[in-house]
């Protein structure tokens, strides 16, 4: 007999399962208390029976969130033109911002410029001015859509953003495998495309998750223009039955598309946070 | 001797809420004793509203509201005005108007939740064409074929959807500003709204627009009755509908109606 382990648990391994059951047993003690808090107090306060039947109306939201389902078609459609025109554009001005080269001087202006006009105005006014504006010059159809214009209003935007999450990741890239790829022979855009590019990108990639959902969020402000996806089909419903039902049902479109999103970004940023470590 | 002032001052201050109190339907029904709060639009529109300063009793709305206040026994100086948007009427709550007048349609609805007077406007829906499209017959197969729009809040939804049922989705906005912006950039063909709005945004607003027609009436989804809202339960109501009944008896509604909106006999009916 060698079992080494016939003496049960150590000391200490008994010690840290001890602890362990103590914080789970604190921490389920505290969740049951707050969720018993919200439960019991809530519908305590006043004004709940009227604030449930106009915010949490089961009858409202069953009339309407299939039709909310379908508006948000519309949403996921914007999202998914807008988000590829987003990351290349996104790419392009963060590469024009780090030109090195005396010539391209005038790009890294345009970048920078680009960056602090569309980073500075509130995405609502973009897409007003774009949406409204740029049709009222008197385009002719299809190509006045509010769909084209709304959707470049959030392309120009989001890329103002991402260049500078790209740059960073450019920035993350150490310059000395830079200098050591122009020793080997390779050339400036070889240097970019194979050796930093490839990293920069890597590095970015739980960022860029967040600006996708955030984005996923602001297809919605394309309804002061006129389509109807799914806040403006809710703002309908809400209009129609005077109940904010309609709203809650959008949110919990919302969130079950941007919770596993999210969770999801989390994931990477904590692999990517073991890796480096 | 202070003493004495603040007793003297008290007991006028007294004296004189009870003597506008005074016999009134709506004595310790209103928000602030003495006072009858309407809330308005943020802009309130003309014809509705005069330059959005309802204070002037100048406009449809804003000269109905005196009328019915002066009913109840209210003087002008009485009336104190709010403004408000939709969402701010019907949520839950304490609400900081007695009687919130901006062209809201009655439906059932919308009657489960606030309170609603008796009518004070019935308003047929009309057709609004920007300048590419005035020559649209006023029929239902034509306006089939039209690029359409609407704000997003209004009952004009339900009418293009359940009446005119276009071959394309409606775009939808959020005010009459935006629903001008998208007819004068062509990205919708027309627009529906009421009837004197449509008139006033054809005659002022839009260059080139025009009102091609309004709808029967008689239709059962058209009777777009205006009511004052509510909030749901106010004891007001019974006051603010023996004001309206009152006014609408003796003809003065029938005038004030005359002299602020538009002859509307000259739009056709769209068949």
């Amino acid at each position: 007999m060698n079992n080494t382990k016939a003496a049960g648990q150590t000391r200490r391994e008994k010690y840290e399962q001890h602890q362990r059951r103590r914080s789970m047993l604190i921490a389920a003690a505290s969740t049951i208390l707050v969720l018993a808090a919200l439960v019991i107090f809530v519908p305590m306060a006043p004004g709940w029976e009227k604030v449930q039947k106009s915010f949490f109306n089961a009858a409202v939201l069953t009339k309407t969130f299939p039709k909310l389902l379908d508006a948000f078609v519309v949403n996921v459609m914007i999202f998914a033109w807008s988000a590829p025109a987003i990351a290349i554009l996104g790419l392009f001005i963060a590469l024009a911002r780090n030109a090195k080269s005396p010539a391209l001087f005038p790009l890294r202006i345009f970048g920078a410029t680009f960056t602090d006009v569309f980073r500075g105005v509130p995405v609502i006014l973009t897409v007003y001015l774009i949406g409204f504006g740029i049709p009222g010059l008197g385009l002719p159809r299809p190509w006045n859509s509010p769909f084209i214009w709304g959707s470049l209003a959030l392309v120009l935007t989001y890329s103002a953003y991402v260049a500078e999450i790209f740059r960073s990741g450019i920035d993350s890239v150490h310059p000395s495998q830079r200098s050591a790829a122009l020793s080997l022979g390779l050339t400036e855009l070889q240097v970019l495309r194979d050796v930093v590019l490839p990293q920069a990108v890597r590095n970015v990639v739980p960022s860029q998750m967040n600006m996708l959902i955030a984005l996923q969020k602001d297809v919605s402000l394309l309804s002061f223009i006129g389509p109807v996806e799914i806040f403006r089909q809710a703002g309908v419903f809400k209009s129609l039955f005077a109940n904010f039902t309609p709203y809650v049902g959008a949110a919990i479109i919302f969130l079950i598309v941007t919770i596993p999103a999210t969770r999801y970004a989390d994931y990477l940023m904590a692999r990517q946070m073991r890796e480096r470590r | 001797m202070v003493k004495l002032i603040s007793i003297a001052a008290a007991s006028f201050a007294f004296m004189a809420t009870t003597s506008l109190a005074g016999g009134h339907c709506a004595a310790d029904k209103t928000l602030t004793e003495g006072k009858f709060t309407i809330a308005t639009g943020n802009p309130a529109y003309y014809p509705w509203v005069m330059d959005d300063a309802p204070e002037s009793g100048q406009g449809f709305e804003a000269a109905v509201a005196y009328a019915v206040a002066n009913e109840m026994g209210f003087v002008a100086a009485d009336v104190v005005w709010v403004r408000s948007s939709f969402d701010e009427a019907i949520q839950p709550g304490v609400k900081n108007f007695d009687v919130n007048m901006q062209q809201y349609s009655i439906t059932a609805e919308r009657d489960q939740v606030v309170d609603f007077s008796v009518p004070y406007y019935t308003a047929p829906m009309a057709v609004l064409v920007g300048a590419g499209a005035t020559d649209t017959a006023a029929t239902l197969e034509a306006l089939k074929g039209l690029k359409w729009g609407a704000v997003g809040s209004t009952t004009a939804v339900q009418k293009i959807a359940n009446t005119v049922k276009p071959t394309n989705d409606p775009l939808l906005y959020g005010d009459n500003a935006d629903v001008n912006a998208a007819i004068s950039a062509n990205q919708i063909d027309a627009a529906m709204f009421d009837l004197p709005t449509a008139l006033f945004l054809s005659a002022v607003m839009i260059e080139g627009s025009k009102v091609i027609g309004q709808f029967p009436s008689a239709e059962s989804d058209n009777a777009d009755q205006f009511g004052m809202l509510m909030e749901e339960g106010n004891s007001l109501k019974a006051c603010v509908d023996e004001a309206l009944t009152a006014i609408t008896e003796n003809g003065v509604l029938a005038s004030i109606e005359a002299k602020w909106l538009q002859n509307t006999t000259g739009v056709p009916l769209i068949k």
